[in-house]
C-alpha cells in the first residue's frame, strides 16, 4: 500500500503537467473546433455558434484544404525515404573504417541542422534563383535549359523536398552513428567468413541490427515531416499557385492569418489523423519484425 | 496583415522580427488556441473591473500614456516626443515598437488578454476589424471641439476609410496609395515623352516597350502573390466590390472582370512575367537593370530608389498617377491612423497627443524623418514636399483614392481575389468562371457576417 502511494507520488508531478500543458489544451482545442469562434467572437461571446461538425465537414469540401494535404503527403512520401535514405548512406559512409577526416566530415554534414533556417532560406533562394542561380548554372554548363525551381508549381515543392532534406539529414545521421558504432563488429566479421559480400552484410547484419533505430528515426521523421511549415514560410509562402501550401501552414492561415480559430482547431485534429495513422502503422510494423 | 502596407520593406525586415524554430510544434498552436478562448472571457470581466476604478478616483497624478507604435516609424517618433512633453507638462509618454508581421497577432491577443496600449498606429484597413471588436473610442467629440485636427484638410478619401457607420474612428498618421513607377528613359526609346493616363494608352505603352527590350526583359512587375497592384486597378471600377452592404461578393460584375482581364492580358502578351517576390529578392536593382520598366508601388520606394540606384540612373525615373479605364484612376487609400482605445485611461491626454502628431509641422518634420507622406493638404504646401518631383504624383493621386470595402474579412477576401487572380493568370480557369468561383468563395468567408447583421435586424 506504502508503495503504491510513493508511486503515486513519483508520477502525480509528471501527469499534472501533461494534464495542465496538454490535455487541457488539446481538449480545449477540440471543444474549439465544433465552434465557429473567431474575431466576432472574440469581441462578444454572444456571436458564438455551436456549430458540431460543420467545420469539418467544410474542410472537407474545401478544395484548397484537399491541396494542401495532397502537398503534405507528396512531401512526407518523397521527403521521408529521401531523408532516411541520406541519413543512412551518410552515416554508413563515415562509420567505414576507410574514410578519412571522419570528425571534419560529420561535423560539416551535421552543421546544417544547427544553421538559422531563414538565413539558410535566404542562401537557397539565391542558389535556385532562375537568372541567378548557381544550380541553373551548373545546369547550364551540362547544356541543360534553366528551371524556375521556385517560381514553377511542378518545381516549387521538390526544391522545398531537397532544402528539408539537406537540412534535416544530418540529425538522423548522428542517429544512425550512434546506432551503427553499437553493432558488435564479430557479426560482419562472422559474415565475412561465411563468405559474405558487402551489401549481404548490410542487408543481413546492419539492416536487421538498426532496425530499432530505423523504426525510431522512421517515425520521427515521419511526424516531423507531416508537421510541414517553416520552410515553405519562409521560401515560397505556400506559392507559386499554393503549390507549397501544407496543412500546418493553411491552419496557420487560417487562425492566425483570419483569426478562425474554430476552423483552425478542426484543421490540427484532421491532420492529427493521418499521423496518428501512419504512425500506427509503423509501430505495428517495428514490433511484428520484433517479435519474428 | 500588414504585408497589404509595406510589402517589401515587411519581407526584409521578416526575418529579424519573427522567430521561427524549425517545423512548428503544432501541440502549441492548441495551446494558443485554448488560451484565447479562456482569455475571451475573461478579459470581458477585467474590463468591466478597470473600467469601474478608473472612474471612481481621479487623480493629479503625472500621467504616462502607452503607445504602441508599429513598424519603424516607432523609431522616428521618439525625437518628436521631447516636445509635446515640454508643452504638456505632467504628460509623459512611453513607447513601444511593434514590427508589422507581429503586430496584428499582438494586438488581438492583448484585446483578449485587456492588454491594449491608450494609443496606437492602425493600418486603416484594420480599423474596421477593431470596430467590430468594440475596441476604439469614436473622436467625432473630439474633433468637433479641434483647434487642430480639421476633417476638411485632409484628403477626403482617406479620411473615409477612418469613417464606420457615421463615427469616426481614426485621425489619419500618414498615407500610403499605389501608382506608376517607371524609368523615364526606357520609355522614351519606345517612342513615348509622358506617362500614361489610360488603360490603352498605357497598354499601347507597355507594348512597345515589351518590343524595345525584347526577350527576358519585360514592360512591367506585378509579382503575382501581391495583391495591391490589381486591388488599385479594380478599385477604379464603378462597382464596389461587396455588395449588399458587404454581405457577398460582387466580383463577377463586369467591372471587376474588365480589371481582371486587363491584368491577365498583361501576362498573356508577355508584357509581365509571371513571377513572385520570392524570385524578385531585390526589385530595385531589377529595376535598375531595366528587367522592368513600369511598376506599381507605394511612397516609400520613393527613398529605396534613391538610395539603390545608381548615381547615373537618378534621373532616368519618375512617378506618375495610375491610368484609368478611361482617363486618370483611382487608387488605394492605405495609411495608418492614429487610435485612441475604448479602454485608454486618459483619453484627453492622449488626444493631446494625437493633436500634436496631426499638427501640419510636426507631420513636417516626421516626413523629413521618415519620408512618409502626410495626410494634410496644408502640410502638403510645405516646400519640402510641394518641390519634390517624386511626391508630386503622389500629390495628384491622394485627391483620388478610394476605401476598400469596410468589413474586418476585408483582409482574407483580398488575399483570396489576389490567389484567384494567379490561377487566371496560370490558365487554371477563365476570367468568367474564376470570378463566379471568387464570388462563391468570397460568400462563404462572409457567412458569419450575414448571420450577425441578420441578427442585430431582428433584436
Amino acid at each position: 500500500m506504502n508503495a503504491r502511494l510513493a508511486a503515486w507520488g513519483f508520477v502525480i508531478p509528471a501527469v499534472a503537467i501533461i494534464a495542465v500543458f496538454f490535455l487541457l489544451p488539446v481538449m480545449g482545442a477540440l471543444a474549439l473546433s465544433f465552434t465557429d469562434f473567431d474575431l466576432y467572437a472574440l469581441a462578444d461571446l454572444r456571436n458564438l455558434r455551436f456549430v458540431g461538425l460543420h467545420n469539418y465537414e467544410r474542410l472537407l469540401e474545401t478544395a484548397l484544404f484537399w491541396q494542401a494535404l495532397g502537398n503534405t503527403l507528396y512531401f512526407v512520401a518523397v521527403g521521408v525515404p529521401l531523408s532516411i535514405g541520406m541519413s543512412l548512406g551518410a552515416a554508413l559512409l563515415l562509420n567505414s573504417s576507410v574514410t578519412r577526416a571522419t570528425a571534419f566530415f560529420r561535423t560539416a554534414l551535421f552543421a546544417p541542422v544547427v544553421t538559422t533556417l531563414v538565413a539558410v532560406a535566404v542562401i537557397w533562394r539565391y542558389l535556385f534563383h532562375t537568372r541567378y542561380g548557381l544550380v541553373n548554372y551548373a545546369l547550364g554548363m551540362a547544356h541543360v535549359a534553366p528551371v524556375d525551381w521556385l517560381g514553377n508549381p511542378h518545381w516549387a515543392m521538390p526544391t522545398i523536398i531537397l532544402f528539408a532534406v539537406w537540412k534535416n539529414f544530418g540529425y538522423n545521421m548522428v542517429i544512425f552513428m550512434a546506432g551503427l558504432q553499437a553493432i558488435p563488429r564479430e557479426l560482419y566479421e562472422a559474415a565475412r567468413i561465411d563468405g559474405a559480400s558487402g551489401w549481404r552484410q548490410f542487408l543481413h547484419v546492419t539492416v536487421p541490427m538498426l532496425g530499432p533505430t530505423l523504426s525510431l528515426v522512421a517515425i520521427l521523421t515521419m511526424a516531423g515531416y507531416f508537421q510541414l511549415f517553416a520552410e515553405p514560410y519562409v521560401m515560397t509562402e505556400g506559392g507559386p499557385l499554393q503549390s507549397t501550401l501544407s496543412v500546418l501552414y493553411f491552419m496557420f492561415n487560417e487562425g492566425f492569418k483570419w483569426w478562425n480559430l474554430g476552423a483552425a482547431s478542426a484543421v490540427a485534429f484532421l491532420l492529427f489523423a493521418p499521423i496518428f495513422l501512419v504512425t500506427a502503422v509503423l509501430l505495428r510494423l517495428a514490433r511484428s519484425r520484433e517479435v519474428a | 496583415m500588414a504585408g497589404w502596407k509595406r510589402p517589401l520593406r515587411v519581407r526584409a525586415r521578416l526575418e529579424d522580427s519573427k522567430p521561427l524554430s524549425g517545423l512548428i510544434d503544432r501541440r502549441r498552436l492548441l495551446a494558443g488556441a485554448g488560451a484565447a478562448w479562456v482569455a475571451a472571457g475573461l478579459g470581458a470581466r477585467i474590463a468591466q473591473a478597470d473600467d469601474a476604478t478608473v472612474a471612481g478616483t481621479k487623480s493629479a497624478r503625472p500621467v504616462q500614456l502607452r503607445c504602441w507604435f508599429m513598424g519603424h516609424e516607432a523609431e522616428f517618433v521618439a525625437p518628436l516626443l521631447p516636445e509635446f512633453e515640454r508643452r504638456n507638462p505632467g504628460i509623459t509618454v512611453a513607447i513601444q515598437q511593434v514590427p508589422w508581421t507581429a503586430a496584428h497577432e499582438k494586438l488581438l491577443t492583448a484585446f483578449a488578454a485587456d492588454g491594449l496600449p491608450d494609443l496606437c498606429n492602425l493600418g486603416n484597413t484594420w480599423i474596421p476589424e477593431f470596430a467590430a471588436l468594440n475596441a476604439l473610442e469614436p473622436l467625432d467629440a473630439y474633433i468637433a471641439a479641434s483647434q487642430v485636427v480639421a476633417p476638411l484638410d485632409y484628403f477626403p478619401g482617406i479620411w473615409d476609410t477612418n469613417r464606420m457607420d457615421g463615427a469616426v474612428l481614426g485621425i489619419p498618421w500618414y498615407v500610403d496609395t499605389r501608382l506608376l513607377f517607371y524609368r523615364r528613359d526606357l520609355l522614351a526609346q519606345a517612342g513615348f515623352d509622358h506617362p500614361p493616363s489610360t488603360w490603352n494608352e498605357w497598354a499601347r505603352m507597355l507594348a512597345a516597350v515589351k518590343t524595345n527590350a525584347g526577350p527576358g526583359r519585360y514592360a512591367t512587375l506585378l509579382p503575382l502573390n501581391e495583391f495591391p497592384p490589381l486591388l488599385a486597378l479594380a478599385l477604379q471600377q464603378a462597382e464596389p466590390l461587396l455588395r449588399d452592404g458587404g454581405r457577398r461578393g460582387n466580383f463577377s460584375n463586369d467591372g471587376f472582370r474588365r480589371t481582371l482581364s486587363f491584368y491577365v492580358e498583361m501576362f498573356r502578351r508577355g508584357w509581365a512575367p509571371m513571377l513572385t517576390y520570392s524570385q524578385i529578392p531585390n526589385p530595385w536593382a531589377e529595376f535598375g537593370r531595366g528587367f522592368f520598366t513600369f511598376y506599381i508601388s507605394g511612397p516609400w520606394n520613393i527613398e529605396e530608389f534613391q538610395h539603390r540606384l545608381p548615381a547615373e540612373l537618378s534621373h532616368a525615373w519618375t512617378t506618375a498617377p495610375l491610368p484609368g479605364p478611361d482617363g486618370p484612376g483611382a487608387s488605394s487609400a492605405g495609411g495608418t491612423s492614429l487610435v485612441i482605445f475604448r479602454f485608454a485611461r486618459h483619453k484627453d491626454a492622449v488626444w493631446r497627443l494625437i493633436e500634436y502628431l496631426s499638427e501640419p509641422a510636426t507631420q513636417i518634420r516626421f516626413h523629413q524623418l521618415t519620408g512618409d507622406l502626410p495626410p494634410r493638404r496644408s502640410a502638403w504646401r510645405d516646400p519640402q514636399l510641394s518641390a519634390n518631383e517624386y511626391a508630386k504624383a503622389f500629390r495628384e493621386q491622394l485627391e483620388r483614392v478610394k476605401p476598400t470595402p469596410k468589413v474586418p474579412e476585408w483582409e482574407n477576401i483580398v488575399n483570396q481575389m489576389q490567389e484567384m487572380a494567379a490561377q487566371v493568370v496560370a490558365g487554371r480557369f477563365s476570367v468568367d468562371a474564376g470570378t463566379q468561383e471568387l464570388d462563391r468563395r468570397v460568400d462563404a468567408t462572409l457567412e458569419k457576417r450575414r448571420w450577425m447583421l441578420d441578427r442585430r435586424h431582428t433584436v
